[in-house]
């Protein structure tokens, strides 16, 4: 043991002599910055191959390119490489913001241009490709009408489903019903349309309508809506269980509360604000779905109220159809029901989080 | 190897919160240092303000002087990783990195610095095991995740980590609060050995580890709650326990303190 | 991490994250429960919660609750049985009807006297579209997310990051409609520079028009993606123990060094599952794609003319024509997108289970 703490070894490369580094001054990265710009300015202009644009992507390479060599010949390998990963790292902010913010900036300023009292008090029965009026008062109870249902279906079935998971379940069919929850979750909306619209729109409910023949519905659509939902609900609900403490638990059962009822009065009252956080979440994620929407309700121009019989529209299929629509005055609505659905979508989303927040801070 | 640290005036701030104030005190090579103190004292942020850990939390900074052998830890052309790398540290709760075998957490300092050749790996892992008393029970399973150690062992493998780089000064804060009594022998024992190499300074709530491994002690205490902490005395280990120069000093040594 | 409740080890996408704040796996509070509910003296009204009713009835209701959250689970099954079962059953007929290789034939004319169909070209597209925006994202979306945890300001980093939230929770229809409207232009200048200067290479060859393109969909996609990425990528980063950073920076790694020894292989399962999440929203995605692609049935590299196509587009932008046999047709290339998510989901659950339960080893 002491011949090896003290034997003598060639110091490891690890070992600076000093504490001092040589550090790249202050204004060499700017001044790396400036001559990458100028650089590409002379290549691009120079052999005609492209604008500003160009430059500037072309400027940013020889600039990482630069900033790496100079710190690598000042400051060592390790500083320089972690610069280099530092100034990617900064510039991967930048060029997704780009795009991000573009889409902001669009949707507030596209979409104001309707944003009227019309538009949200009519609807586009008997509006002609002439007329500049017309708006999505049908999307939008359509939307509402169709989410409600959704959400009426999955979150019982959401929340019992997880208590069996976490409270009942054990072995094989657990094991199973966790395994195709986790399925569920991967179903593409598209997929669900199709099931309903292969089981309820062209199997169960000609039984229903009076003709006798396949309709759309609204309540298709919160059918479709509802196997996307489910799984989100049933996760949530899963993880917030989870994290209740199982001394409170094993408290109820100590006071010789039955399991069930433990399980209502305490375990799920504990959870509850995590279980509504998801349940919001999962709400604002079927609320933007269009492509189930457009397969089994089928869009309509008109206000339609009953979920139950003939077309209806929702607000994202009404973006979709109107940016489809040729009329000149389709864009400009398209763009407000966009703003209106993504409105109604943060808005739950926002509240969704701050809830989540503030439940994190009281415990 | 070993070097002498010298703290003038160190005062170290949480954004407005003063943590602790006008600190100075003098660690001789090859001696190992313990920092006490009730809790909230200071002496962790002390410790960690000597190898610049400190600042790694947001608003965290330090003022003062303090020195390695004459040089500036907190001059402005030192590199930080340079400091780090000569003023290891061994941290409260065993931190092996989870996704690491045993043999990848003793030399992921070597790797960080560009050793990459397979022999000196191998021979400075087995030396530094070695010296952290762990080689015996681990060297047959060294491909094993460091996480699968028990909590003793887990300390071993993260002074080794800390030693394989061959630091100049070894940190160790609380390094034993989180093992049972068994290990914390383990751990002492090996402080006893490494000082013939290193310059220890090791931070601890137990005063009979203290007075058990340290040659020198400084008693870290605030006035209340909010106030920063300050260096009461400093002494030989002996003399603090024996006969300390302060009234606050013995009341704590003793129990008498709140 | 041995100690990592098997529940949770097979967290799949759907949750990311490894519930580790609950202290006990859901089994054990299930069996503890066993005892007071089965021992409870039988007829003797507690002064708890389960004094009001009477034995018979208790046990009752406590089988009934069981029985409730027991049909929930097994209803997820139902679910997905019904979804196999009446997507084939519509699905066979119009294969059989199918004059032409389902697998092969490059073209869509379900509703023709002699329907000719084939998945070929649209699984392609699918598939090259997913691929593309998942290359394009994935490194900017970890980028954002480094950048989010390790590298901003925590403030900055906080409110950014929420941004980010609300961003991914944006309908794709929103995203389709400005990539149609605003992306567009851009895209096509940029396809007609790379048509110029690098058309010698076969996937940026052509003759125009450039545009509505393989480009321009997996663009959106990728822009789609990024947040949903970058915040799930974010909280696994956030999630590395302190004492792990700490650790590496104690042994004198720079920042960068920081990241590659304690913070990517720390979060590594979760970024897997975080990048499989996206893949599996970009295959399945409709709308957006429908609103950019150009629209073709053939197989193409070629990436900036317009045309591609993919199997949810197909289904959006040809449902509104289809016959019966066109309708089994679209269920039927359905049944192949859910088949092709349902292997990357199994794949990427079967990584993760795989990376948790064996934390790497070497030497």
């Amino acid at each position: 043991m002491t011949t090896t703490l003290t034997s003598h070894r060639p110091r490891p490369p690890a070992q600076p002599p000093t504490l001092r580094a040589r550090r790249l001054p202050k204004w060499l990265p700017p001044a790396v910055a400036l001559g990458a710009l100028l650089v590409a300015a002379a290549i691009v202009y120079g052999a005609g191959i492209g604008g500003p644009v160009l430059v500037v992507v072309v400027g940013a390479l020889l600039y990482l390119v630069g900033l790496f060599a100079a710190a690598n010949a000042v400051e060592g390998r390790r500083s320089a490489r972690n610069r280099t990963w530092s100034a990617l790292i900064h510039s991967a902010f930048v060029l997704a913001v780009l795009p991000l913010a573009s889409v902001v900036w669009t949707l507030v300023t596209k979409g104001l241009e309707r944003f009227d009292a019309n538009f949200f008090l009519t609807s586009m029965n008997n509006i002609g490709a002439r007329d500049p009026e017309g708006g999505a008062y049908h999307a939008i109870v359509g939307t509402l009408i169709q989410v409600g249902i959704a959400a009426l279906i999955t979150i019982p079935i959401g929340i019992l489903c997880a208590i069996y998971i976490v409270e009942y379940g054990r072995g094989r069919f657990a094991f199973a019903i966790r395994f195709f929850v986790d399925v569920m979750t991967g179903i593409p909306s598209i997929v669900s349309g199709l099931f309903v619209l292969a089981f309820w729109v062209l199997v169960v409910s000609p039984y229903f309508s009076s003709t006798g023949r396949p309709g759309f519905s609204g309540f298709a659509a919160a059918l479709a809506l509802s196997v996307l939902m489910l799984p989100t609900v049933v996760r949530s609900t899963e993880e917030m269980l989870r994290l209740v403490p199982a001394p409170l638990r094993e408290g109820a059962y100590a006071l010789g509360v039955p399991k069930w009822k433990t399980i209502l009065r305490v375990v799920l009252p504990t959870a509850l604000p995590g279980i509504v956080t998801g349940v919001m979440l999962a709400i604002a994620r079927a609320a933007g779905e269009t492509a189930p929407v457009l397969l089994v309700a089928g869009g309509g121009a008109a206000i339609n109220f009953n979920p139950f019989e003939n077309n209806q529209s929702s607000l994202a299929l009404f973006v979709y159809q109107q940016a489809g629509d040729a009329s000149r005055y389709a864009p400009a609505r398209a763009w407000t029901a966009a703003l209106t659905l993504v409105a109604l979508v943060l808005i739950l989303t926002v509240a969704a989080k701050l809830l989540a927040r503030r439940n994190r801070l009281g415990r | 190897m070993a070097k002498r640290i010298d703290a003038t005036n160190v005062t170290a701030y949480y954004g407005a919160f003063k943590a602790i104030e006008n600190i100075n005190l003098t660690v001789e090579p090859k001696t190992v240092t313990a920092l006490i103190g009730p809790s909230g004292c200071g002496k962790s942020t002390f410790l960690r303000s000597i190898n610049r850990m400190h600042e790694v939390l947001p608003g965290a900074r330090v003022e003062g002087n303090l020195t390695i052998d004459g040089q500036d830890i907190y001059d402005r052309d030192v590199d930080v990783t340079a400091v780090r790398r000569m003023i290891g540290m061994v941290f409260q709760r065993p931190n092996p990195f989870p996704t690491m075998s045993i043999y990848e957490n003793v030399v992921a300092g070597l790797r960080l610095n560009g050793v990459r050749r397979k022999s000196i790996l191998d021979e400075a892992a087995e030396k530094a095991l070695r010296s952290a008393n762990l080689w015996d029970e681990v060297k047959d399973r060294l491909g094993k995740p460091g996480a699968g150690l028990s909590g003793g062992q887990q300390q071993r493998l993260c002074i080794a980590r800390t030693i394989a780089v061959e630091p100049q000064v070894v940190l160790m804060d609380e390094p034993c609060s989180a093992l049972d009594p068994i290990s914390t022998l383990a751990i002492e024992d090996l402080m006893f050995q490494l000082k013939d190499k290193f310059t220890i300074i090791i931070v601890t709530h137990n005063m009979q580890q203290a007075a058990r491994v340290s040659d020198r002690t400084a008693f870290f205490s605030i006035e209340k709650t909010g106030d920063p902490g300050r260096l009461i005395e400093y002494d030989n280990t002996q003399k603090i326990f024996s006969n300390p120069g302060q009234k606050k000093t013995e009341d704590y040594i003793t129990g008498r303190f709140g | 991490m041995g100690e990592t409740p098997h529940r949770s080890a097979d967290a799949g996408t759907g949750g990311t994250r490894v519930t580790e704040g609950h202290q006990w796996p859901a089994g054990a509070s299930a069996r503890m429960a066993e005892a007071p509910v089965s021992v409870r003296t039988p007829g003797g009204p507690g002064l708890g919660g389960g004094g009001a009713l009477p034995t018979a009835r208790r046990f009752g209701a406590e089988r009934a609750f069981r029985g409730l959250t027991l049909a929930a689970g097994g209803f997820v099954l139902v679910v997905i049985a019904a979804i196999a079962i009446f997507l084939i059953a519509k699905a066979v007929p119009a294969l059989q009807a199918n004059t032409e290789n389902f697998w092969t034939f490059e073209g869509w004319f379900p509703n023709d006297a002699e329907p000719k169909f084939g998945i070929g070209a649209l699984a392609f597209g699918t598939v090259l579209t997913a691929t593309l925006a998942l290359l394009v994202a994935v490194p900017i979306a970890l980028g954002i997310a480094l950048y989010l945890s390790h590298y901003a300001p925590r403030r900055v980093g906080t409110s950014l990051g929420f941004l980010i939230d609300l961003l991914a929770a944006v309908p794709s229809v929103v995203f389709g409609l400005w990539g149609r409207e605003i992306f567009l232009n851009p895209v096509r200048d940029f396809s007609a520079w790379l048509n110029t200067y690098f058309g010698w290479i076969p996937i940026f060859g052509g003759d125009g028009p450039f545009g509505r393109s393989i480009l321009l969909g997996s663009l959106v996609l990728a822009i789609m993606v990024l947040p949903i990425v970058t915040s799930l990528s974010r909280e696994v980063f956030l999630q590395t123990p302190t004492a792990n950073e700490e650790a590496a920076l104690a042994l004198g790694a720079t920042r960068w060094e920081m990241i590659r020894t304690a913070v990517l292989p720390y979060g590594r399962p979760g970024i897997i599952a975080a990048v499989m999440l996206g893949l599996g929203r970009a295959l399945g995605e409709t709308i957006a794609l429908a609103m950019t692609l150009g629209i073709t049935f053939n197989i193409s590299f070629n990436l900036i003319e317009n045309g591609g196509n993919s199997i949810a587009a197909n289904i959006a932008n040809t449902f509104g024509e289809a016959n019966e046999t066109g309708r089994g047709a679209l269920i039927a290339s359905g049944l192949v997108l859910f088949a092709i998510t349902l292997i990357v989901n199994i794949t990427a659950r079967a990584i993760i289970y795989r990376r948790r339960e064996f934390t790497e080893s070497a030497a």
